[in-house]
């Protein structure tokens, strides 16, 4: 029985009987690189394709883009401009306004985005009956398309006809004119608006990821912690959420990215800049200087602002992964 | 050197991979400009096509089988050239049109707004056509009227050929009119008198508004820019160097606006309105006045939304005089890609004055018009002036369908056209959030918008002239 024993092996792995002196391993190495090459040829090959595609497609529209924000093209000459576009739109009033608008939406949509899907999650993870029916219907709006969704929010927004302030009146609660509501002040109703149709649309995706985190916490856990007494509450405070940590933390830095880039959700539900500009965001800005100005549009100025976001949601990455990084450092537990 | 370093039988993989990459993307790069390859292949064989010609979309079934019969009957006529349109009911997009401009992928001819020739010029895409347009290639040349011909014109140099011309007033509701005990042959012409009869109509309830105005997609702009002309002010000053509406003029506007919306309640609080919902609100015979072209009327209201001709009206655009001191006039030309082939540029000519420029053909092939229904005699385009516009004239006289009593003040009151300001879009889409507030904001602070919109119309045009 003992000769049928064998050394746990991962797939692909050659058995161990390369493991030589210094000199063997240097000449079976010289041996050894035609046989791997050949071996992981079509893994190269995958590869090479993915990489192209990435160089064609993401890096060089980023070389490119960078490269533009410091040019400037007229009568079909490009020549360097310097900072000119950097001036541009740092001298833009609604440049500001943009970023604001954009913090804005973020926060907003953490605390609704991240926290509702979190609590959905929680909620199907702890019903006993029609799970995959309510899973499908919390998934529903996902599939789709954004256009054909906030469509809809905007006939639910309509303040005449909209179905919101028609369930208000016949309520006899005062109606709203949602996402053309004019205020300006922190949170704007006309956000607001923006934020819960942008929340109902994605929540599926992040609900459905949490689920499956969820579901991998031993159920041990919460037994012992209902010996001991916990409720609820302190159930998802010492259990789901340590448990479910790092689905959490990368959910919230892809989510933060993502929001930052608000765009579609303000275009369709009012146009993109909201009344007294108060729903337009940095990307939307973007859009503006490229398309939306006939002979003023710029594609340097656009690429300018588009570079300004890139570093900023660069330097957010890096220290969020810094800090995170960090914090598994410190949290190892000492040997 | 490199030649030779190539020739190595180490560097005869790399070469293949070379080669073979650079004909991938040159098999790409052909796909992605098919049109033009297409062309300048067809134009060597001595057949020429070109691309772009915009068509009435198959949702305008009349005007859609016209344009079809009119391809049909000058591809006959002309063997080697073949016209492939785009069916479209709104050619020009604005932010689409940039796109292709700076992408060099517009099509062979292409459609624009009157302001956009800086723009095609900016990006290196208009085709200088100077030396293919005469009396030859377009007759009624001569006739047409300058300010579309200065639409096309840089300097000296033509770029294009213009095909339509407009001016604005209010369009009206008569049925509604009628109804709400208003006389519809006398449309209002100050903004006391609007604001009178669209309280008036609006009073008729069931969801019907007296007055509707845009305020998104650069239309708030566009009406503002109308509507400030009207009352005697401007856009921007006689250089287009620095913005002139924040006057007592905008103000006036503005205050109008104001007040039909928050306290006459005359107009809906679904605002952010774009260019083709107004019109289907005077279809549906929910509002009872707006400001517009006649074509409004012929070429959206009736065909499209299924309006009836003979409850529309038209007067002079509103103002606090009660007569307007000028009026936007705008409207399309064609220009040509700079990559067209000189066969191209002069099949393109033949086309327009075919279709668009001569009387009795195309659109202005008005006998046909009458005998498959389509309203006809709008004094539209405003094309010709001199023997050319005589003989429209006589046209229009003999083929009219329309009760032009309907429309005897807006063609009286003669409005002045002032043309588009400079860099018009954007100037447009600055003013789109002050309509947007003025319209949904019962505060909203008139004077501190027109201050904020004059900061950043400003800075649009400091920055078109530092270049």
């Amino acid at each position: 029985m003992a000769d049928l024993v064998t050394l746990p092996q991962t797939p692909g792995s050659r058995p161990a009987r390369r493991r030589t002196g210094a000199g063997g391993a240097r000449r079976s190495s010289a041996h050894s690189l035609n046989p791997r090459l050949r071996r992981h040829l079509s893994a190269y090959g995958f590869l090479i394709g993915g990489v192209l595609c990435f160089a064609l497609f993401s890096w060089y529209p980023m070389v490119r883009e960078f490269i533009m924000s410091f040019q400037k093209s007229q009568l079909g000459v490009t020549s360097w401009a310097g900072l000119a576009n950097y001036r541009r739109i740092f001298n833009d009033p609604t440049f500001w306004t943009a970023w604001r608008n954009t913090l804005e939406f973020t926060l907003l949509a953490l605390l609704f985005g991240f926290a509702v899907p979190f609590f959905v999650a929680i909620l199907l993870n702890e019903l006993r009956h029609a799970k995959g029916y309510l899973r499908c219907l919390v998934y529903l709006p996902v599939m789709l398309p954004p256009a054909s969704a906030l469509l809809l929010f905007a006939y639910f927004y309509d303040p005449t006809y909209g179905l919101f302030n028609d369930i208000l009146h016949t309520l006899h609660l005062p109606t709203s004119q949602w996402v053309l509501s004019p205020g300006t002040r922190w949170p704007t109703a006309a956000m607001i608006s923006v934020v819960i149709a942008a929340t109902w649309m994605n929540m599926g995706g992040a609900t459905l990821i949490y689920l499956a985190a969820l579901q991998n916490i031993p159920g041990e856990l919460y037994e012992a912690a209902e010996l001991d007494g916990a409720g609820i509450v302190k159930k998802i405070r010492h259990i789901t959420i340590p448990q479910t940590r790092l689905i959490l933390s990368m959910l919230l830095m892809l989510q933060i990215i993502a929001t930052m880039q608000m765009f579609v959700e303000a275009f369709i539900l009012d146009g993109g800049q909201g009344v007294n500009n108060n729903t337009e965001s940095v990307v939307y800005l973007i859009y503006q200087y490229a398309f939306a100005m006939s002979s003023a549009s710029n594609f340097n100025a656009a690429a300018a602002l588009g570079v300004v976001l890139l570093v900023v949601l660069g330097a957010f990455s890096g220290g969020y992964l810094w800090l995170t990084r960090t914090r598994a450092h410190l949290s190892r537990p000492r040997s | 050197m490199h030649r030779r370093l190539h020739g190595r039988a180490g560097y005869r993989k790399v070469a293949g991979v070379t080669v073979a990459a650079a004909l991938g993307l040159a098999a790409v790069a052909a796909c992605s400009s098919s049109s033009s390859t297409t062309a300048s292949t067809a134009s060597i064989t001595g057949h020429v096509t070109v691309t772009g010609l915009c068509a009435p979309p198959s949702s305008s079934p009349v005007q859609y089988k016209e344009w079809n019969e009119d391809v049909a009957i000058f591809e006959k006529a002309n063997p080697d050239i073949t016209i492939q349109s785009i069916y479209s009911a709104q050619c020009d997009i604005p932010a689409t049109l940039t796109a292709q401009l700076d992408a060099g992928t517009e099509p062979d001819v292409y459609e624009v707004y009157f302001g956009d020739l800086d723009q095609a010029l900016d990006a290196g895409q208009a085709a200088d056509i100077t030396q293919y347009v005469n009396s030859t290639t377009v007759p009624v040349l001569k006739d047409i009227v300058p300010s579309a011909m200065q639409s096309v014109t840089a300097g000296s140099t033509l770029y294009g050929l213009p095909i339509f011309n407009y001016t604005q007033g209010l369009v009206i509701n008569r049925q509604l009119f009628t109804q709400a005990g208003l006389n519809p042959n006398a449309p209002p012409t100050t903004w006391a008198q609007v604001e009178t009869d669209a309280i008036a109509i609006t009073k008729l309830g069931h969801g019907i508004y007296g007055y509707g105005d845009y305020s998104a997609d650069n239309n708030g702009g566009w009406h503002f820019t109308s509507e400030l002309d009207a009352n005697g002010g401007a856009m921007t000053n006689a250089a287009g160097t620095t913005a002139s509406f924040d006057t007592t003029a905008g103000v006036q506007v503005l205050d109008a606006l104001h007040t039909l919306r928050f306290t006459d309640k005359a107009m809906s609080a679904t605002e952010a309105l774009g260019w083709g919902t107004l019109q289907k609100q005077m279809a549906a015979g929910k509002l009872g006045m707006y400001i517009a072209a006649p074509d409004d009327i012929y070429n959206v209201i009736v065909p499209i939304d299924g309006g009836n001709i003979n409850d529309y009206g038209m007067g002079p655009l509103p103002s606090v005089s009660g007569t307007p001191a000028g009026t936007l006039s705008g409207g399309d030309d064609y220009l040509f890609a700079k990559r067209d082939t000189p066969a191209q540029i002069e099949a393109g000519i033949k086309w327009i004055n075919f279709e668009d420029l001569t009387l009795g053909q195309g659109q202005y092939n008005l006998a046909r018009n009458k005998a498959v229904g389509l309203p006809v005699g709008f004094y539209e385009p405003q094309m010709f002036q001199g023997a050319t516009n005589t003989a429209y004239t006589a046209l229009l006289n003999k083929y009219t369908t329309i009760n032009e009593s309907y429309y005897s003040t807006f063609v009286n009151a003669n409005e002045k056209p002032d043309g588009q300001p400079v860099d018009d879009q954007a100037l447009y889409k600055s003013l789109d959030p002050v309509m947007l507030s003025v319209l949904t904001n019962p505060n909203a602070n008139i004077p501190q918008l027109l201050a904020g919109a004059t900061s950043a119309v400003n800075q649009i045009l400091a920055n078109s002239s530092g270049g």
